[in-house]
């Protein structure tokens, strides 16, 4: 037991949660008050002791349900072993829960079934929400469609793919909307059909899920609990990199941006008005003398009140680092209190101001969704050309640069060996307070190929490195 | 000392008894903390129902609640302990002629004149007593290490006086909104809970414990919609607790049976947002 809690941390450590040595003590002793046979409230008693921030509870599951999944009430964890992996027991397994799946699903013979019949069983378990008959199916329809080979090296996304293809779960929320209606005999109501809808989606999101874990049960059995684990691994969605999130990546990393956005401007409210102390202010402690019959007993200063920068922000929205940008913005916006002036500009080829989009709306996410359709920043073909940019934004806004403000450029500086123009940064240095260039590049990647960031660096106050929510969090603390 | 509780399942029903659904990990969480003696950090979006799990277990384990309300700029003097300057004035004044100055040194530096605040009186209670400390992120990060030593060893020092240690262990819920990262020290001494908007069925749960004269039908309406509604982008998603009110105010207006446009009229109870409010309307009314 000892071996295999230590087995789960050190997977934990890995996966970037941050478990200390008390932490992990904790985890021990609250373990010994838990009845091992209760799955659920041992996950909680690890999970609260282990786990003190809530955007590390996905990884903490998966981590989970790779080293406890198979010690389930049959399996007694209390003699449980990290690796078994034999092939074996792993047929053995596989027996193990056809039958079981037949048990508690109460369907007889549920492998003699054609795919026909097992579609109209799943549809019958999701139109009652059936949950214990869709446990049942999700293992029957993984054992029967996701073509599983012990030792084969193919990731679980494989299986997952494999085995709901063959289920065409699109197909089945059409006819689940269909049966309902039939059953209330006529027409649903616009909300009625809304509400029934999204009751659909989340059984067929549950069914979903329990099919994953069905695969992953399979392959860890498979391959031994930390080989599994290793693949699983995901990073934080802080750490996820804007160039390579994927699709889910990208909504927990929106989810992410909000409590951040405003546990940012607290903390920048809170340095603002905690500055250090400045000189006495006279007036103030003659005032409050009097209350101590003219007696200075209680000095007063003068705060500094910094003066809050202007910001410009010049982003290249160009499909490869477009995600990257709208972040950014995202970010900047909303935390625009914190500047006296927030102006924005993106660029393709072509430059346009988009400033009034996020004036206009108090949703940040349609303002983004305005800039990509409507914003013109096409000049010739559609490639990134920052030297025109540039060009073109030197001659229509440079101007309005001042010594209060700050310009922010964004991008990956790959200009598609057009002529760089690095004069307009030149320029802007001169007259602004700051120029910052943020690259979404790992640095290793920076001058490679068609990218000259480094040409336009020279002129600015510093280039960084803005792979992640966390880079981008640090960056704009120092910049405020 | 006799634990509190006997199992998780024992909590989970004392709980229902004072009206508060708990879930697994809930249930499973405040067992623990009682067996293992440390406190929880309840984290989680507003109105979720953070604050009135302390009441709760207090309720239920027949206990008083003693509760600091944190707010930036709270101090030693406010959460701890304070010395009664006024009476300790007086006492010198008092026997300015006879006592000699020692006897009156240590005299003033006694339990008379100590103002308890909540954490110390939490800790010399006699009785069982919860203790609440409620958002406790307002406070600056200088301020957390206040709560360092009662939170891991349960006891006070006072200069003065010495170390004050617990006559019995409360049991301690500590709060936060989320709106800082508190201190990994402060972390490290805490069991984590994250309390999250409910699932459906528990949240008609709910809507049927907490709002009278509610059918079941209704009750399982609501819970549909707000969780259609949570489910789009907006700034704030409705709590439980503004789930709740809206659920009282459609029993107060005699309604058996949403419709689009009753749900759009009445939708200003569970969004506080113009934006969310105008996209919630939309939404519902279109599909």
């Amino acid at each position: 037991m000892l071996d295999l809690l230590s087995g789960f941390i050190i997977e934990l450590r890995n996966a970037g949660l941050p478990v200390s040595l008390t932490e992990n003590l904790d985890a021990m002793h609250a373990i010994s008050h838990i009845p091992l046979e209760d799955r659920e409230a041992f996950k909680y008693a690890l999970g609260a002791t282990l786990v003190k921030n809530n955007a590390h509870w996905r990884s903490f599951e998966t981590v989970f349900e790779v080293y406890f999944s198979l010690r389930g009430p049959e399996y007694k964890i209390v003699d449980g072993e990290a690796g078994e992996g034999s092939l074996d027991d792993f047929m053995q397994q596989l027996q193990n829960m056809a039958q079981q799946g037949d048990g508690s699903g109460g369907a007889g013979g549920m492998d003699s079934l054609t795919p026909e019949e097992l579609m109209n069983i799943l549809m019958n378990a999701l139109m009652n929400g059936d949950q214990a008959m869709m446990r049942a199916l999700a293992k029957q329809a993984v054992q029967r469609f996701a073509g599983m080979e012990p030792g084969r090296p193919v990731g679980g996304t494989y299986y997952l793919y494999r085995t709901l293809r063959n289920l065409d779960l699109d197909g089945m929320m059409d006819k689940l909307m269909d049966a309902t209606k039939q059953q209330v005999g006529g027409e649903l109501t616009g909300l009625e059909e809304r509400l029934e809808r999204d009751e659909y989606n989340h059984r067929i999101e549950q069914f979903k899920q329990e099919v994953e874990a069905e695969i992953r049960r399979k392959l860890v059995a498979d391959r031994g609990a930390e080989a599994m684990a290793k693949t699983l691994r995901k990073p934080l969605p802080e750490d996820v990199e804007f160039m390579h999130a994927s699709r889910d990546e990208m909504q927990n990393l929106k989810k992410a941006l909000q409590p951040l956005t405003r546990k940012l401007a607290a903390k920048l409210a809170r340095k603002r008005r905690h500055g250090r102390k400045g000189p006495l202010d006279f007036r103030n402690t003659v005032r409050h003398s009097l209350a101590y019959g003219g007696v200075p007993a209680e000095p007063k200063f003068k705060y500094p009140r910094p003066a809050k920068p202007e910001l410009i922000v010049v982003a290249d929205i160009s499909g490869s680092v477009a995600a990257f940008a709208r972040f950014t913005l995202m970010l900047v916006y909303a935390l625009s209190n914190q500047f006296s002036k927030v102006r924005a500009f993106v660029f393709i080829d072509g430059i346009d101001e988009v400033t009034d989009y996020f004036k206009k709306t108090e949703d940040i996410s349609e303002a983004i969704h305005r800039i990509n359709t409507e914003a013109d920043v096409i000049w010739v073909d559609g490639h990134s050309d920052y030297g025109h940019a540039f060009e073109v934004f030197w001659d229509k806004f440079g101007r309005e640069i001042n010594p209060k403000s700050t310009v922010m450029f964004l991008g990956d500086a790959r200009n598609n060996y057009h002529a760089s123009q690095a004069w307009v940064i030149k320029e802007v240095k001169q007259k602004a307070r700051k120029v910052f260039w943020l690259n979404p590049e790992p640095r290793s990647y920076w001058n490679t190929g068609d990218s000259i960031v480094s040409e336009y660096g020279t002129h600015t106050d510093g280039v960084y490195e803005c792979r992640n929510l966390r880079q981008l969090e640090a960056f704009v603390e120092n910049l405020v | 000392m006799a634990p509190r509780f006997e199992s998780v399942q024992s909590v989970r029903d004392g709980l229902k008894a004072v009206n508060y659904l708990a879930d697994d990990g809930i249930a499973g969480v405040a067992f623990l903390a009682d067996r293992l003696g440390k406190p929880i950090l309840v984290e989680g979006p507003a109105g979720t129902g953070k604050t009135q799990l302390a009441k709760s277990i207090a309720e239920m384990t027949g206990a008083r609640l003693i509760r600091l309300q944190c707010y930036e700029g709270l101090d030693e003097s406010k959460a701890l302990y304070e010395w009664n300057y006024k009476k300790q004035l007086l006492r010198i004044q008092a026997d300015k002629n006879s006592d000699s100055w020692s006897d009156v040194h240590d005299d003033i530096f006694g339990d008379e004149f100590l103002l308890t605040r909540p954490l110390l009186e939490a800790i010399t209670a006699e009785e069982p007593v919860v203790l609440l400390i409620d958002e406790v992120d307002r406070v600056e990060v200088e301020t957390e290490a206040l709560l360092l030593e009662i939170l891991s060893e349960y006891q006070v020092s006072i200069p003065e006086l010495g170390t004050i240690t617990a006559k019995q262990i409360p049991l301690v819920f500590l709060t936060s909104n989320n709106t800082r990262e508190l201190s990994e020290a402060l972390k490290r001494r805490c069991l984590f809970l994250h309390v999250d908007y409910p699932q459906m069925d528990r949240e008609k749960e709910i809507v049927l414990t907490k709002v009278e004269g509610i059918t079941e039908m209704l009750a399982d309406q609501v819970a549909r919609i707000v969780r259609s509604i949570r489910q789009l982008d907006l700034k704030k998603s409705p709590s439980v607790s503004e789930t709740i009110d809206w659920a009282r105010t459609l029993v107060l207006l005699g309604i058996n049976n949403i419709d689009a446009e009753q749900a759009k009229e009445t939708l200003h109870i569970l969004l506080k947002y113009q934006s969310d409010i105008a996209k919630a309307a939309k939404e519902l009314s279109v599909d």
